[in-house]
């Protein structure tokens, strides 16, 4: 039992730090954010050189090799500097879908360009009703010629205006909310038929509703059988869901300190409002949400090559709905302690809050996974 | 990083599960498992089982009769432990005074009574709290003056655990009235027999009596049961409070909890379903097991960074289990009183009617608002979780 980082893992904490600290102080952030694009290709192009964009791919794919640990490190420190850069879209979704689920073929065409910056990816699986259940997919893919043919509509694709490729879940066969008939197939984005509307989410991060109408896709574009998609699906919903525990708990630490900091400094009734025992416990039961969530983050990251998922989907729910819970708790409570200066858009505070918000909601929010967790059975099982 | 535990470690968890499925009394067992009260014989009868084994005071050093496990392997046996469920070795025998006196004792005092901790020959009570005394422990007011080779003890304790069974009682009481509140306080040892003694038992909102009230009037101490030096017991009890540092989170005892809920939830029926369906019910089984997970998670993670620890300080995150410990242990009070409904209502009043029969409802039910009530101590005792907070405040994020 070790908690501690090896060295390489420390090596590649700091200077994904160091990068991230340099490079995107709050003023450059605002210029990023005030962007057409909304993220910089500039510092894409020095992730690359880091090594970030194949950390977790095989050496032969230009990658590094790298585990859950080190992705839980990068998206930690993006996190803590809110970077824009569609990090988790591109290299843990659809770059992960590639890696986990892809023939050689898909591997060698795809992964060395996302290690090298050149390709950005999405992974399209969210429809207007399907909410956050993995199986509800309307959108289908039908058998013609040598390939598919894909209809339908998917909604708030992170990085979905600007992918290069887009990894769609599709449905082959069966009713709309069976588990079984689903498909995974990769989409050129420039393909035919696919039309794209990008927007902003409330975080500040690129999303775009997308339109498929009969989008041809060559069978060598399909990931796994045709049917048997649910089980990588849900992978990749818990490669996303690790991911996010982690960049939360960058998140809720940055906002913990930067609230114990404010408490510091502070002034009224003539002495720092830190020496109010109200505002310490507050400030004292925020560390205790961020801590208990950096704990289930920890179980995640371990957990997420589990290969039963059974016991790997109920961990990630687990850990989904104490990461949820500890979000809006020190979120709301961060801007609480800020007072009127918390609500505004010009200290970081309010940002990470943001991001803290829409994390709860992705993959899945708190009472979701709740229900999920107790639908698996919990963790303990009756007594005798 | 790596969150699993070694082979050894696995053996080693093995070896304890094994031992304790073996040879925890069955009765003592069921008493856990029901929410029962333990009697005197039951705990003495335990600790002497593990004493044998040479697992009653695990935590010590070597030398006066530990186990020199690494702070991984006593974080496993606790868990084992409480998880069988098992009583715990009488904590203010093995976890409390007797520290203090491998610590801080002379050699006559560790020679005499670490074994006799150990076997669980003296029954330990804890002389702390006073009525004037409690989160400002240090403003206690029990006198105790030097009269030639005695001390001379006079002042009132409470809130003292099963002082009803105790052979002796460790005192903290103030030596020099003129020094400042936290320097003049000695750690002072005494037979509950010597004659100025009165024990007079409280009766707690679960209806239970296990605290009381200890009187001193004129008790009369050799000078030698002082344990170090005079004016020096503030430090000794402030190591004392910070020895337990993450056995304060109970997770195990949680966990035997929660299993124990969806039993009953599982035999207790709400709109003709299994409690355990209700998907109400059963969110709220699900919120306080996923607490549970997390708090087991920040306690390995307080233990991995004690095994590498050179210092012997208390860790200001054992607060944080403390805290979450005993709201989770609260939180599953509750659900199992509102498991049962109606049923948690009929209370067995054993000094009207000189029984513990419940008198309606099943037998299980009649534990559980009890314990319900008993357990708002939890977040009381050892330091309320206000305190608590103070120290994180100070220690951990410099307010």
């Amino acid at each position: 039992m070790d908690f501690e980082f090896s060295e390489e893992q420390q090596l590649l904490k700091d200077s994904v730090e160091s990068l991230l600290g340099d490079k995107y102080d709050f003023e450059t952030r605002k210029k990023i954010l005030a962007s057409t694009d909304g993220w910089s290709r500039e510092i894409w192009k020095q992730y690359a050189e880091l090594g970030l964009l194949g950390l977790p791919f095989a050496e032969a794919h230009g990658g590094i090799d790298g585990g859950p640990v080190e992705t839980m490190i990068v998206m930690g420190a993006i996190g803590n500097a809110l970077a824009l850069e569609p990090y988790l879209p591109t290299v843990v979704l659809a770059g992960g879908a590639i890696r986990r689920f892809g023939t050689d073929a898909q591997k060698d065409k795809y992964l060395p360009q996302i290690a090298e910056g050149k390709i950005t990816g999405a992974f399209a699986h969210t429809e207007r009703q399907s909410r956050y259940d993995l199986f509800d997919v309307k959108t289908t893919a039908k058998a013609s010629g040598d390939g598919f043919v894909l209809d339908g509509q998917k909604s708030v694709v992170l990085n979905g205006d600007q992918a290069d490729f887009i990894v769609v879940t599709a449905r082959v066969s069966g009713n709309p909310r069976d588990k079984d008939g689903l498909g995974l197939f990769i989409v050129d984005a420039k393909a035919d038929g696919v039309s794209r509307r990008g927007y902003r989410t409330q975080d500040g991060l690129t999303a775009a509703e997308i339109q498929l109408s009969g989008v041809k896709v060559a069978a060598d574009q399909m990931i796994g059988k045709a049917g048997a998609a649910y089980s990588m699906i849900e992978q990749i919903g818990d490669d996303g869901i690790a991911a996010v525990c982690a960049e939360a708990v960058g998140v809720l630490s940055a906002l913990t300190e930067a609230t114990t900091d404010y408490l510091r400094t502070r002034k009224q009734f003539g002495v720092n409002i830190g020496s109010f025992q109200v505002l310490q416990h507050r400030n004292v039961e925020m560390l205790i949400a961020a801590e208990q969530a950096k704990s289930m983050t920890f179980l995640a990251t371990m957990m997420v090559n589990e290969a039963d998922a059974a016991t790997r989907r109920k961990t990630m729910s687990a850990a989904k709905t104490q990461i949820g819970r500890s979000a809006q708790f020190v979120g709301e409570q961060a801007i609480q302690l800020h007072g009127g200066i918390g609500m505004t858009m010009e200290l970081k505070v309010g940002h990470w809050f943001k991001r803290a918000t829409a994390i709860d909601i992705q993959f899945g929010d708190a009472d979701y996974h709740l229900e999920q967790f107790g639908n698996m059975g919990g963790f303990e099982s009756a007594a005798a | 990083m790596d969150l699993n535990f070694t082979r050894e470690e696995i053996a080693f968890r093995d070896e304890v599960r094994d031992f304790f499925a073996k040879n925890v009394p069955t009765d003592t067992r069921r008493k856990l498992i029901e929410g029962r009260k333990l009697e005197k014989a039951d705990i003495v009868d335990w600790q002497r089982i593990l004493n044998k084994k040479g697992w009653a005071v695990y935590q010590w050093p070597k030398e006066y009769g530990g186990t020199g496990w690494t702070a991984v392997q006593k974080y496993i046996f606790l868990e084992e432990l409480q998880r069988a469920p098992a009583p715990d070795p009488l904590p203010f025998a093995v976890s409390m005074v007797g520290p203090v006196i491998y610590a801080f004792g002379n050699e006559q005092q560790k020679k005499h009574f670490l074994p006799r901790i150990a076997n669980l020959d003296d029954w330990w009570c804890q002389g702390f709290s006073e009525p004037g005394a409690g989160s400002d422990l240090a403003g206690l007011s029990t006198k105790a003056v030097r009269e030639g080779d005695h001390w001379i003890i006079n002042g009132q304790k409470t809130w003292t655990t099963l002082a009803q069974y105790a052979d002796w009682i460790f005192v903290l009481a103030r030596t020099d009235t003129k020094a400042k509140k936290q320097e003049g306080i000695s750690f002072i040892l005494c037979d509950m027999k010597t004659p100025g003694i009165t024990v007079r038992p409280i009766q707690l909102i679960d209806g239970g009596k296990e605290v009381n009230e200890v009187f001193f009037d004129n008790v009369k101490v050799p000078y030698e049961n002082l344990v170090g030096q005079e004016n020096r017991g503030w430090d000794y009890a402030k190591f004392l409070l910070g020895n337990e540092r993450t056995g304060i989170a109970r997770v195990g005892i949680s966990k035997e909890r929660i299993r124990r809920l969806k039993e009953l939830a599982k035999i207790e029926v709400s709109g003709g379903k299994p409690m355990i369906e209700d998907p109400r019910f059963r969110a709220k089984i699900s919120q306080v097991e996923i607490e549970l997970k997390a708090l087991e998670m920040t306690q390995m993670r307080v233990v991995a960074a004690e095994g590498k620890r050179r210092d012997n300080k208390p860790d200001p995150a054992s607060s944080i289990l403390k805290i979450k410990g005993s709201e989770i242990q609260q939180n599953i009070t509750d659900l199992l009183m509102e498991v049962v409904g109606p049923f948690a209502l009929p209370f067995a009043d054993e000094d009207a009617t000189g029984s513990n029969q419940i008198p309606a409802g099943p037998d299980y039910a009649g534990p559980l608002a009890p314990a319900y009530f008993n357990y708002r101590k939890v977040s009381i005792y050892g330091g309320s979780n206000e305190i608590q907070k103070n120290i994180i405040a100070k220690a951990i994020l410099g307010l």
